[in-house]
């Protein structure tokens, strides 16, 4: 039987990972991915939880972290297209003001 | 047996996500993406969670993204693979990166809350059921206001792809 921490492990090791994609890549569509990556992270610490301490609780807020995580994408891809009609740039740090 | 099938599965899983930041070319990054997101749905399998591995795979690997490759066919992404991480400024990201790890890599290992092997056992076979008997009895208004949540972002994204905004 694998024991609960290995999978907490895992989770730790995939959150890293999706932050240093977050902060240090340049390109907004790696930034999104690494966002899904940080979600799926949470998503196995809840589930292995709900798992070891018997609780549905764990599956059904997964299921939640899911149905937002299909929403923030639709939302950000449609942002990106528009940002991308308008500026013609996918770098981060050319989109640093709201208006323009 | 399950514990080489971790293994597999997560030295897998650290590998496309590693594959995911470290690449230089998005299609690359999104198809390791999947790859990752299999993995995890694999890890799913062997936490007794069937339900959440499939919907992992459908809403994913399905929906998610092949709406990104999509995306990332419509816009021209030449001119973004030149340079990969953000110039300078990086250091401060490390650290903090680092000591988050750090972090959470001690209170993992010295809790005894994570230290348990053998799982609670769950109340009987026919965990779906009981899985969707308490996601449509206790948390039925979450589930309403998630709908209502995804048809906002439905419309929301043709709204702001749409061509003309005005």
């Amino acid at each position: 039987m694998v024991p609960l921490w290995w999978y907490i492990l895992l989770g730790v090791v995939l959150f890293v990972i999706g932050a240093a994609g977050v902060l240090v890549r340049r390109n907004i569509l790696i930034v999104l991915m690494s966002l899904e990556l940080l979600l799926n992270s949470v998503n196995i610490n809840f589930i292995a939880f709900g798992r070891y301490y018997a609780d549905f609780r764990g599956q059904i807020f997964a299921i939640f972290v899911i149905a937002t995580t299909a929403a923030e994408v639709a939302v950000a891809l449609g942002i990106l297209v528009a940002l991308v009609r308008n500026k013609s740039t996918l770098k981060v740090d050319d989109v640093t003001v709201m208006k323009g | 047996m399950d514990q080489g099938f971790f293994l597999l599965f997560a030295t897998v899983a650290v590998i496309t996500a590693l594959t995911v930041v470290l690449a230089r070319n998005p299609v690359h990054s999104a198809l390791a993406l999947m790859a990752c997101f299999l993995q995890i749905s694999a890890v799913f399998i062997l936490l007794e969670a069937p339900l959440l591995a499939v919907v992992q795979i459908f809403v994913y690997v399905g929906a998610i993204m092949v709406l990104f490759l999509f995306v990332i066919m419509m816009i021209d992404v030449r001119e973004a693979a030149l340079q990969r991480f953000l110039p300078g400024g990086n250091l401060p990201a490390l650290v903090l990166l680092v000591l988050l790890g750090v972090e959470m890599f001690v209170l993992v290992l010295s809790s005894d809350r994570f230290s348990v092997t053998e799982p609670v056992a769950m109340g009987g076979g026919d965990q779906i059921r009981q899985l969707s008997t308490t996601l449509f009895a206790d948390y039925l208004l979450p589930f309403e206001a998630a709908s209502v949540i995804l048809l906002a972002a439905l419309v929301g994204a043709i709204v702001l792809a749409r061509k003309e905004s005005g």
